[in-house]
């Protein structure tokens, strides 16, 4: 293994063990009526991000969603902001990051007056916060071992099954070896490769986990009539669903399959993990798998990923709130282009100049970097896209215990 | 000359480097050149043998779609002569731009 995978940084200790790449204040809003206060509240302010859900009523998948954001690795402490009349409560929010070992506030806007005065509060909360986490939070070594990182793609033209998501896929065989983590989701994206995956699952217990997963994904899209290619897939040369598919899951590298995890479930321990996304049958169905890019970056960071790697041939102008987004293109003529948005060129692999292995190396020193406090080009255009979506997934199975709780 | 990347050896289409007029140089799993019947872009596939209707499309060495009429060699491989075998819908958009035309604007 190259010397990249030996490198440490400096992270940010987490009551629950786990060490974070940011040391964040997180401002989440409960209903779409606080979402100008919350976004006022958090403007101009250093380290402050802001998620939220729109909808009036609740959600428990929306709702486990946001607290595996609000109690993430990267996150130090959480201000809550309702408007007053929304089921989702603020309040409930706060006193579950508290019990996380965080520190937390909340308030209702209606209790406080208007725009103004909410936004003056809030202000005064996020910087007494973040005041507390800088001088609090402890400093650890950090290294490979300690990250989980995620991979999603989009975009994704005739480029990103040959060298993009490969180059991606054998960064995480990388980090597996280093004992690292390492998820990818879009099992909407797997359809047309179950006997694939099937080979690839550690033991018989992650084979009947992926199956399943993958027997509901291609139920789901045969339902909705709805596949996970776009007209811009099209227009860069990927012809079906099955030819998407097998180069988005070259993201995955080659090592084991350890199983699947919901939405907001952290891998219980390391190695290479696949997340379903996609809804569980429920007496009203809603909620749609992989609506956008966003909504699935979304999703990986929920899984724990400090930092999250985006595969674009096409190219994109996306970011991530609370973990970072490395852009990885495999098309050098997008590089060139869109180069103020893409991090990582693994067209040069096409192009002869570097090979695969070098590519993983130079971007396992990207990652490395990023992790110890450079910004990736989306983090530092100040991209913090989020989507947070009513959904049903079924409560993900405790008994399996986690990582975090170690 | 532009390049073609043949990715699985049982592939029967390779993938397109740059944009191509009449002829690409193959790279990867086969070497030589394959003389296009028409141009080929970035990114999209070239078929490498005569693939006759209803036969796999292979690419990365998995069948990516069945051949909706015989596709000679040389000839551009995507959305006009093959379909999945999922996706009913992506038939029937449009063979440059990828854009469905079975959603109503009005």
């Amino acid at each position: 293994m190259s010397e990249v995978f030996d490198r440490s940084w400096t992270g940010w200790l987490r009551p629950d063990g786990r060490k974070g790449v940011r040391n964040l204040v997180l401002v989440i809003y409960t209903v779409q009526c606080a979402a100008h206060v919350a976004h006022a509240i958090a403007a101009g302010e250093k380290d402050v991000q802001v998620i939220g859900f729109p909808g009036c009523y609740d959600n428990q998948y929306a709702i486990r969603l946001v607290l595996s954001l609000a109690r993430h690795p990267n996150v130090g402490a959480v201000l809550s902001v309702g408007l007053g009349c929304e089921y989702t409560q603020p309040a409930r929010i706060a006193e579950a990051v508290e019990k996380s070992g965080r520190l937390a506030d909340s308030f209702f806007i209606q209790d406080e007056g208007g725009t103004r005065s909410s936004t003056e509060k809030g202000k005064a909360i996020v910087r007494r916060l973040r005041e507390r986490i800088h001088a609090e939070t402890p400093r650890v070594p950090m290294d490979f071992a300690d990250l989980i990182l995620g991979a999603e793609c989009g975009g994704s033209d005739g480029t990103s099954g040959l060298v993009g998501n490969p180059a991606v896929g054998r960064l995480f065989d990388r980090v597996v070896d280093a004992g690292g983590s390492a998820i990818c989701e879009e099992i909407v994206e797997m359809i047309g490769l179950k006997d694939v995956i099937l080979a690839r699952a550690v033991d018989d217990r992650a084979r009947a986990e992926l199956e399943a997963a993958y027997s509901k994904a291609e139920w789901y899209c045969r339902e909705v009539r709805q596949y996970s290619v776009s007209p811009g897939n099209f227009a860069g040369g990927l012809s079906t669903i099955e030819e998407k598919s097998m180069g988005a899951f070259a993201k995955s590298g080659s090592r084991p399959l350890q199983g699947e995890i919901k939405v907001g479930e952290t891998p219980p321990w390391p190695g290479m993990w696949v997340m379903d996304s996609v809804p569980d049958p429920h007496f009203m169905q809603f909620g749609y798998t992989n609506p956008n890019d966003t909504e699935g970056i979304m999703d990986l960071i929920s899984g724990g990923s400090q930092i999250v790697l985006f595969i674009t041939g096409r190219g994109s102008v996306i970011g991530s709130p609370v973990s970072p987004l490395i852009k990885v293109t495999g098309n050098s003529r997008t590089f060139r282009r869109m180069e103020e948005d893409m991090d990582f060129d693994a067209g040069r692999v096409l192009a002869g100049e570097l090979t695969l292995d070098a590519a993983a190396d130079e971007l396992g020193a990207m990652v490395a970097d990023v992790a110890a406090g450079a910004q990736s080009k989306p983090e530092a255009l100040g991209h913090r896209e989020y989507f947070v979506m009513y959904k049903h997934q079924d409560t993900p199975d405790l008994e399996r215990g986690c990582r975090s709780a170690a | 000359m532009t390049s073609a990347f043949q990715i699985h050896r049982s592939d029967n289409v390779a993938t397109l480097l740059d944009d191509a007029q009449d002829r690409v140089t193959l790279r990867g799993e086969s070497a030589g050149e394959v003389v296009l019947r028409e141009p080929v872009k970035l990114g999209h596939k070239v078929a490498l043998a005569d693939i006759p209707a209803g036969a796999a499309v292979i690419k990365f060495g998995i069948p990516i779609g069945t051949a909706k009429a015989a596709i000679p060699r040389g000839a551009w491989v995507h959305l006009h002569n093959i379909e999945s075998g999922f996706d009913e819908r992506s038939g029937s958009f449009d063979v440059a731009t990828g854009v469905g035309k079975d959603m109503s604007y009005e």
